[in-house]
């Protein structure tokens, strides 16, 4: 029973929907995680393809010029804050724990309510597109997003879109920090962590420290919009320029909170497939520590072009090239690791191994962004989309694909189709060269990005029209994918608990590993302890799976925290009242946001006063 | 056991011409708005530091993409059981790959703040009358000569501006609502048009041309309708073209024109298009183009409609028609543009333009060369 | 060996540091707010001196009486300290007397808050043409340019500041309201505390730790109110900063 305010039982729905709706579990929560960004990851790219279609040959009339611009700021808003990001988060939800020998997180359920806070954050930014979506662009320039510019509810649903979705973040950013500190098994000290829960652990301070600089930008947008303040009000001395150093001041560090994790991925798959330890461990980790730090000193080279002057775009200019270099050295270890190894060419080795081919190209034409006094040619042309989409779509996506098919076996207990796999792989990297590479010539031939069209006779119309067709061939690439481990998922071969002969502690228990993870909390004695294990003991690897059936295997006497309602209901009211915001006047004046608060607050209060167990209550359900 | 060779020399082979062609394909130095045909010293220095960087990354891309796929070939298809040497690291190799990268780097930043600084101010013998105002709006180009020669007035036009070959341009850009950006590919790297702040580059045409521009920050609606054009004439000429753009409307006596300037009036045209006049005091609307010379234009509409043949002298048939065209409808060439928004001949049915008044208009509009 | 029985509750587990859970998820939550904040005072400090039109610190700002408001906030936290040290000693009624006045001390600073604002946006200003009691500040400079001319007498001027009116009211009120809202939901805190410390067994001189992390909010929040004391008030009325 949960106490004041509101007493109700807690919940105990052993299998089902209520079940997931309910858990607290953080493997769950991760694949709701996942399933629910990949879906969101699929809208973000049906708006690519629309626009692409536009794009395909000069003045094209296939979308309006109103929803072409709705098309791109939807696009991004969508790719960067409900697809990589959120993918990120199923990796985190699902791996931190079984990588430092942990039951679950620290707090289990803020957790869930990260999950369904985003949920709500994602509804309400896709179902702006009725009645008109956000259309100034996903970084939301001022003063085009002043209500004198922007007078629908568009801009609106997009700004308190994205402060719910910070809520999430920095809830669950909150929860692996305390998590990746705090919960480590017995000898899992920090140079003993998996590289993954490492550059996790980094990103989840990034986003402690970036969010609440977009959350104040936006609320500054707000009062503006709203209640007419001057903070971007250029007729009452305001100075547009402060948007954009708020907002590239959390857009910088974001965009390592994008990379960082992807990197973490690739470092866990590289080693396994090559049957070496990852290359200079300790270099990797300090890397992405300094990426992490130097992130925050080289924000205004997004704004090299806005008038800062040469002084300040020569400083910009010497930090951003000099960020290159931890970046460099991840690459080299990464072939470090592969070199003199034993390379197993799968499905996640290859997606791992495309990550740094492509990744290595976004980089350099990073480089070339730095070189601040061409970046004037370059700046807001095709080039800047080139470069981020190498960075973001061969780079983060191509790692989270690797790390979706290398820990397919870990959260499905089953095995996909190995050929299947590899088509998926050769039709994603010609595709994303087709589609993108294109981009870097129409950029440097003088086309700007942003445009719903272009003039007959610019000379764009034939790369413009490869970009195109390169699309379809990564959306068949999806498909493939989709049908592989859809099916498989379902009715796939059986994984072992450890088929790929890996090094980290989550291939140490069953597929999928039962809701306590661990039979007995292990002790951690090195770096790639479940490996080293392995070479002393090999009989260890058979006797994993007895006894396993899956997640709700029950706890075995195992003490696990109870599931909850209460984190569903204040995200709940969290969404009630943002589109209580929004539609500020219906019934009364700030009715319906008076109404979320109160929940929320209800659910904030029974939740604080619920205890993490029932005292009276068993530990099987 | 590695892979033979040779398939490695096939497909590095592949890749190289691939790659080549790839590079080769990448220029068009011919494209109306390419950054590899600089016409002046702006752009020119920035396209050297360019090539400099393109070397450089192209050279390391080679070298450690080519390294990546060796060792993909080089190291896979060994036997299941193998389990290679256990290696950890190396200093040496760790402390090369971070010093290395960091030294090139700095040896690019240098001559790069060179650069910046090259083009952030105009050379001191840049002249004062050859400086230039740019003012945003959505979605079209404001540019004025404040003081174009001693004792003469200044000058306003819209979209279309001369400017003397071989002589520093300072510019100084301002916008009226949201950022837009002035950005001519050929002769210099883009710089913002903030309505908050003022900024300021300069550019130099070396030789004669027509020399495209467009707007490169997002603006709205119909950024991506925002185009310009500079156009850089022996000093004489410009002389002239200065001259001609400070005289007065041209006063037709045709009987259409006339109707037409009446109709200008009566539709409200006026409140936002300013036409000089010797003979009314002529209108005093700042919020649209001036018009005052619009029929010498060689585009409308910001760069979107073109007033001839293929960039020919401006032919007054494709004048009529663009004319006719954008006064009908503009909302369908320029989505979203204040016109259509805001003009009561557009937004009450009633006062909607007839096909003859339209006519009138067309007549007069031709009739302002 | 390994373990068989490892509870996962916040407070009983053991965990890798020693430290509990939910300090350091409070001190992390903490470290975002800094963030917060600091982006807040970045944005008031950017548009410093920036107003097109007054009136200015100057002219609306009542040092002597932020200084009262700011001393009971100090004092709030001094009494938010004695609450946990009574709590621990095991003296309940102790305990309940300072947490009660923590409360009400934050409930008075939010008072003088309110008092405040009101008193800012209905600043007026009168100003005697024909001599002046006292130096004008800019503001007062400017509406006498304007208005003192043409034989009139006197200027009464609805100056009242409000977020609207300029940049400094639009930053102010923005970074004193967030700060203000973040003092009320520690005072709802403090009483939440104060209420359930009623109910037996919730709040006890070991079950301190919810007393503990409400007391580092509380002095969270008074330490930013000391920054902004200083930069945005102290600042902005002693010449030469």
């Amino acid at each position: 029973m949960s106490t004041f305010p509101i007493s109700i039982p807690r919940p105990t729905n052993p299998t089902g929907v209520w079940n997931w709706i309910t858990t607290i579990d953080h493997k769950k929560i991760g694949i709701m995680y996942g399933i629910t960004a990949f879906i969101l990851f699929i809208s973000g790219g049906i708006e690519a393809t629309l626009m692409r279609i536009q794009l395909a040959g000069p003045e094209l009339d296939i979308v309006s010029a109103a929803i072409y611009n709705q098309l791109f700021t939807m696009h991004g808003t969508t790719m960067i804050f409900l697809a990589i990001m959120p993918l990120g988060a199923a990796f985190f939800n699902f791996l931190i724990p079984l990588q430092i020998g942990a039951r679950d997180v620290a707090f289990p359920r803020l957790n869930a309510f990260s999950y369904w806070t985003f949920l709500a954050g994602a509804l309400m930014l896709k179902l702006s597109w009725i009645g008109g979506a956000t259309d100034a662009g996903w970084f939301g320039y001022a003063p085009l997003t002043s209500i004198d510019q922007n007078p629908g509810t568009g801009i609106d649903f997009w700004i308190i879109s994205l402060q719910i979705l910070g809520i999430a973040s920095l809830a669950a950013a909150f929860n692996f920090i305390v998590t990746i500190i705090n919960l480590r098994a017995p000898g899992m000290t920090w140079m003993r962590l998996p590289l993954f829960t490492w550059m996790s652990f980094i990103t989840a301070i990034l986003l402690v420290l970036a969010f609440p600089i977009i959350t104040v930008a936006l609320i500054e947008l707000t009062l503006d919009r709203y209640f007419a303040f001057n903070f971007f009000s250029v007729a009452n001395g305001g100075s547009v320029v402060l948007w954009q150093h708020l907002f590239w001041v959390f857009g910088h560090p974001e965009v390592y909170i994008l990379i960082l994790p992807a990197m973490g991925i690739v470092s866990e798959v590289l080693p396994v497939f090559s049957k070496k330890p990852l290359f200079g461990y300790a270099t990797v980790v300090l890397a992405g520590a300094i990426i992490a730090f130097m992130g925050w000193m080289v924000w205004s080279h997004h704004m090299f072009t806005v008038g800062l002057g040469p002084v300040a775009n020569s400083v910009f200019t010497i930090t951003t090239m000099l960020i290159a270099v931890p970046t460099g050295i991840k690459v080299f270890n990464w072939i470090g690791t592969i070199w003199g190894g034993s390379i197993k060419l799968n499905t996640p080795m290859l997606f791992s191994l495309g990550f740094i081919a492509m990744f290595l190209i976004g980089g350099l034409s990073g480089v070339m962004h730095a070189v601040s006094a061409h970046d004037a040619q370059q700046q807001d042309t095709y080039f800047v989309p080139a470069h981020i989409h190498y960075v973001l779509f061969g780079g983060a996506i191509m790692a989270i694909m690797s790390g979706i098919y290398y820990w397919f076996p870990k959260y499905s207990g089953k095995m996909f189709n190995e050929r299947e796999g590899k088509l998926h792989f050769w039709l994603m990297i010609i595709g994303q060269n087709l589609t993108f590479f294109p981009m870097h010539f129409v950029g440097l031939d003088g086309m700007p990005r942003r445009i719903y069209t272009y003039a007959e006779g610019m000379g764009w119309d034939l790369w413009n029209g490869i970009s195109t067709l390169g699309v379809f061939i990564l959306i068949a690439g999806f498909l493939v994918m989709i049908n592989n481990l859809g099916r498989h998922w379902r009715n796939g071969p059986i994984a072992p608990a450890d088929p790929w002969d890996a090094r980290t502690l989550e291939w140490s228990i069953p597929s999928p590993p039962p809701e306590y993870n661990f039979k007995e909390i292990p002790i951690v004695k090195a770096l790639d302890d479940w490996w080293i294990t392995k070479q002393e003991n090999p009989e260890k690897v058979a006797s994993i799976d007895e006894g396993s059936v899956g997640y709700s295997d029950g706890n075995h006497g195992i003490h696990m925290p109870q599931a909850s309602y209460w984190p569903l209901v204040v995200s709940v009211g969290i969404l009630i009242a943002a589109y209580g915001v929004v539609f500020n006047n219906f019934i009364m004046p700030w009715f319906l946001a008076g109404i979320g608060l109160i929940i929320s607050f209800i659910g904030v209060y029974s939740w604080s006063l619920e205890p993490v167990n029932d005292p009276d209550e068993s530990s099987s359900h | 056991m590695t892979k033979t060779p040779k398939r490695i020399k096939i497909f590095g082979q592949i890749v190289l011409s691939i790659g080549m062609i790839l590079g080769l394909s990448a220029c068009y130095p011919s494209h109306s708005q390419s950054t590899f045909d600089p016409n002046g010293p702006v752009a020119a220095a920035q396209l050297e530091i360019f090539w400099w960087i393109l070397i450089g990354a192209s050279i390391v891309f080679v070298l450690v993409e080519g390294i990546l796929i060796y060792s993909i070939f080089k190291f896979s298809g060994k036997s299941e059981t193998y389990i290679p040497k256990q290696v950890h690291g190396n200093h040496k190799l760790e402390i090369t790959w971070t010093l290395l990268p960091a030294i090139i780097l700095v040896i690019i930043a240098i001559p790069t703040i060179d650069t910046l600084f090259y083009a952030a101010s105009p050379p001191k013998h840049a002249l004062e009358q050859h400086t230039l105002e740019v003012i945003g709006h959505q979605w079209w180009f404001e540019f004025r000569y404040p003081n174009p020669y001693e004792n003469t007035k200044e000058i306003v036009t819209a979209n279309e501006v001369y400017i003397p070959v071989g002589y520093p341009i300072s510019i100084n850009l301002e916008s009226v609502d949201v950022i837009h950006s002035f950005w001519v590919p050929k002769l210099a790297g883009k710089v913002d048009m903030v309505p908050s702040e003022g900024n300021s580059m300069w550019f130099q045409a070396n030789e004669p041309g027509e020399y495209f521009g467009q707007c490169a920050e997002y603006c709205g609606t119909s950024h991506a309708n925002m185009r310009f054009k500079v156009i850089a004439v022996p000093e004489p000429e410009y002389v002239a073209w200065l001259q001609y753009q400070a005289s007065s409307a041209i006063e037709s006596t045709d009987p259409l024109a006339l109707e037409g300037k009446n109709v200008f009036k009566s539709a409200g045209c006026s409140g936002c298009h300013s036409i000089n006049s010797t003979i009314n005091k002529g209108s005093v609307g700042r919020i649209g183009p001036n018009l005052t010379h619009v029929a010498s234009r060689r585009h409308l509409a910001a760069g979107v409609l073109m007033n001839s043949k293929n960039g020919g002298p401006v032919n007054d048939f494709y004048l009529q028609n663009n004319l006719r065209e954008w006064i009908s409808d503009p909302e369908s060439i320029k989505p979203g543009n204040i016109m259509s928004a805001q003009a009561a001949v557009y937004t009450n049915s009633d006062r909607k333009l007839t096909e003859h008044e339209i006519s009138a208009l067309v007549g007069y509009l031709t009739s302002l060369k | 060996m390994s373990q068989t029985h490892t509870p996962i509750h916040g407070e009983e587990e053991t965990t890798s540091t020693g430290l509990n859970h939910r300090k350091m998820l409070m001190w992390a939550f903490l470290g975002s707010d800094c963030m917060f904040f600091g982006a807040l005072i970045a944005t008031y400090l950017v548009y410093q001196g920036k107003s097109l039109v007054g009136p200015y610190p100057i002219d609306v700002f009542d040092i002597p009486v932020t200084s009262v408001s700011t001393f009971v906030l100090l004092m709030s936290s001094m009494s938010m300290v004695l609450a946990y040290a009574a709590l621990t000693k095991g003296n309940m009624k102790v305990f309940r007397i300072w947490m009660a006045s923590t409360a009400i001390m934050g409930a008075t600073f939010i008072g003088f808050q309110i008092y405040e604002f009101s008193s800012f946006s209905n600043h007026h200003v009168h100003i005697d043409c024909m001599n002046q009691s006292h130096e004008l500040t800019a503001y007062e400079q400017e509406l006498y340019d304007s208005g003192c001319k043409d034989g009139v007498d006197h200027i009464d001027s609805d100056s009242g500041l409000k977020p609207k009116t300029n940049l400094f009211g639009t930053t102010f009120y923005t970074l004193t309201g967030i700060h203000g809202a973040h003092v009320s939901l520690g005072v709802i805190w403090l009483l939440s505390i104060l209420l359930l410390s009623f109910k037996k067994g919730v709040i006890t001189p070991e079950k301190n730790l919810d007393v503990d992390l409400a007391a580092l909010y509380w002095h969270f929040v008074d330490i930013v109110w000391i920054v902004i004391f200083t930069v945005i008030y102290l600042f902005g009325v002693f010449p030469g900063f």
